[in-house]
C-alpha cells in the first residue's frame, strides 16, 4: 500500500504528463491541417503524370526497344525496396505499421532467394529495420532539419533512385508509405514504381487514342520517366507527412484521455487511504476512551 | 457550339489554374504552338516561355518546364514552376536572369542545357510589367 505523499506525487506526475500529451494533440492538429491540405493539394499532380505514362505506355509499339525505366530489366533477381517513415516517434502504429509490412515484404523476397536492398527515408525507420535487416540497408536519408517537405527532396531521393538503377543494382523498385485516408485511418502501402506498375492504375480502354509527340516519343520518355519516380516519392512524402500528424494527433488525445482515467483512479484511490487513516485514528482513540 | 475546351495548369503542390478557355498559345520544345479547340491528342514538353491562355479575359503564365498532354478537348500542363505573370516583380525577374546568365558562362554545359537556359533569359527580357 503506496503511503499518502507517494499518492500525492503520482498524480502530479500523471497530470504533468496529461499536460504535454495534451499540448502535442493540438500542435499535431494544427500541423495536420497544414499537410493534409498540401497532400491533397498534391495528389492531382501525381495522378495525371501516372496517367499520362500509362497513355504512353499504351502507345508503345515496340517494348523491346522502350526505356528500361519503364518496362523492367526483364529480369526478376534483385530488389530495392525504399521505405518512407517519419523522424519523430510518439505518434501511434504510424512508424512501426510501415516497418511492419515491409519487413513482411522482405522476408518474402529473401525467402525467394532474391537480393534485397534498402533505402530507409527518415530516421525512424532505419532504427526499426536496422534490427533485423541492417546488413541490406545501402542507404539512409533523413529530413529532420526541414520544416516543409518540397519537391527537392523528393528529387535526391529521386535521382539517387535512377543512378542505382542505372547501374543495374535492381530490377525492381517497391515504395513503402502510409497512404492518408482520415484523420484516424492511414492504410500502409507498397507500390512498385520501377518497372511502372500499370494494374495500379484504372484502365481506361475506350480512351485509346494516338497521340502526336513532340520531340519524339523515345526523348519524351526518357524525359519523363525520371521525373515521375520523384514525383511519386513527392507524393508518397507528403501522404507520409499529412498520416504522421494524424497518426499523433489521434495517438496523443487516447494519452491524454488514458492520463486523465489514471488521474481518476488515483485519486479514488487517494481519497480512500486517507479515509482509511482517518477512521484507524478514530477507532483507536474510542477504544483508547474506552479502556480507560 | 461553344469553342471552348478545358485547361488544368497542376503543379506539385497546388492546382494553379481550371478553367474553361477558347485558345491557349504554349512555348512548346520546338518552338510556339497555338491549341484550339479539337486538337488531335497531344504530348509535348515545353522549354522556357510565357503559357498565354484566351478566354473571357487573357492570361499569362512563367513556365521553365513542364509536360503538356491534350486529349479530348482537355489540356492538362504538368509543370512545377508556373508562375502569374501579376505575381513576378521586377527584381526577381533581374535575379533569374543574372543567374541564368551565369549558368550559360560555365563551359561544361550540354547542347539542351545552353538551349534552355538561353531560352530563359530571352524569354524573362522580353516581359515587360
Amino acid at each position: 500500500m503506496p503511503s499518502l505523499d507517494d499518492l500525492k506525487k503520482r498524480i502530479k506526475s500523471v497530470k504533468s504528463t496529461q499536460k504535454i500529451t495534451k499540448a502535442m494533440k493540438m500542435v499535431a492538429a494544427a500541423k495536420l491541417r497544414k499537410a493534409q491540405e498540401s497532400a491533397e493539394k498534391g495528389r492531382p499532380y501525381s495522378q495525371k503524370m501516372q496517367n499520362i505514362i500509362l497513355n504512353l505506355t499504351k502507345s508503345i509499339n515496340d517494348p523491346q526497344n522502350a526505356p528500361k525505366l519503364l518496362v523492367g530489366t526483364g529480369e526478376d533477381k534483385k530488389y530495392l525496396c525504399v521505405v518512407l517513415t517519419a523522424d519523430r516517434g510518439l505518434c501511434g502504429g504510424f512508424n512501426s505499421n510501415i516497418c511492419k509490412l515491409a519487413k513482411s515484404h522482405f522476408k518474402k523476397i529473401l525467402k525467394a532467394e532474391k537480393v534485397l536492398k534498402i533505402i530507409t527515408v527518415g530516421s525512424k525507420g532505419y532504427d526499426q529495420i536496422r534490427r533485423d535487416f541492417g546488413k541490406y540497408v545501402i542507404k539512409k536519408f533523413s529530413f529532420k532539419e526541414k520544416k516543409q517537405i518540397t519537391f527537392s527532396e523528393a528529387n535526391i531521393v529521386g535521382n539517387e533512385i535512377i543512378s542505382l538503377f542505372s547501374q543495374n543494382e535492381f530490377d525492381k523498385c517497391i515504395i513503402f508509405y502510409n497512404n492518408f485516408k482520415n484523420v484516424i485511418t492511414q492504410i500502409p502501402q507498397a507500390q512498385q514504381i520501377i518497372p511502372a506498375d500499370a494494374k495500379n492504375i484504372k484502365e481506361n480502354d475506350d480512351e485509346n487514342f494516338s497521340y502526336e509527340f513532340e520531340p519524339e516519343e523515345d526523348e519524351i520518355l526518357e524525359d519523363l520517366l525520371p521525373k515521375n519516380i520523384s514525383t511519386q516519392i513527392f507524393k508518397a512524402l507528403l501522404e507520409n507527412a499529412a498520416s504522421e500528424q494524424g497518426s499523433r494527433m489521434t495517438a496523443m488525445d487516447n494519452a491524454t484521455r488514458n492520463a486523465g482515467d489514471l488521474v481518476d483512479k488515483l485519486t479514488i484511490n487517494y481519497n480512500r487511504s486517507r479515509q482509511a487513516s482517518i477512521t484507524k485514528e478514530l477507532i483507536e482513540i474510542i477504544s483508547g476512551a474506552e479502556s480507560l | 457550339m461553344s469553342d471552348k475546351f478545358n485547361i488544368e495548369i497542376i503543379t506539385p503542390s497546388q492546382t494553379i489554374l481550371k478553367s474553361q478557355v477558347t485558345e491557349v498559345t504554349l512555348p512548346s520544345y520546338e518552338g510556339q504552338m497555338g491549341i484550339l479547340k479539337d486538337h488531335i491528342p497531344l504530348i509535348t514538353f515545353l522549354r522556357p516561355g510565357l503559357v498565354i491562355i484566351k478566354g473571357q479575359d487573357e492570361k499569362k503564365y512563367y513556365v521553365e518546364e513542364g509536360t503538356v498532354e491534350f486529349s479530348n478537348n482537355n489540356l492538362l500542363i504538368l509543370t512545377s514552376t508556373a508562375k502569374n505573370l501579376q505575381d513576378l516583380s521586377k527584381s526577381l525577374i533581374n535575379d533569374l536572369i543574372q543567374q541564368s546568365q551565369n549558368k550559360l558562362k560555365e563551359i561544361k554545359l550540354t547542347d539542351k542545357e545552353q538551349y534552355i537556359e538561353s531560352y530563359k533569359v530571352e524569354t524573362l527580357k522580353t516581359i515587360n510589367l
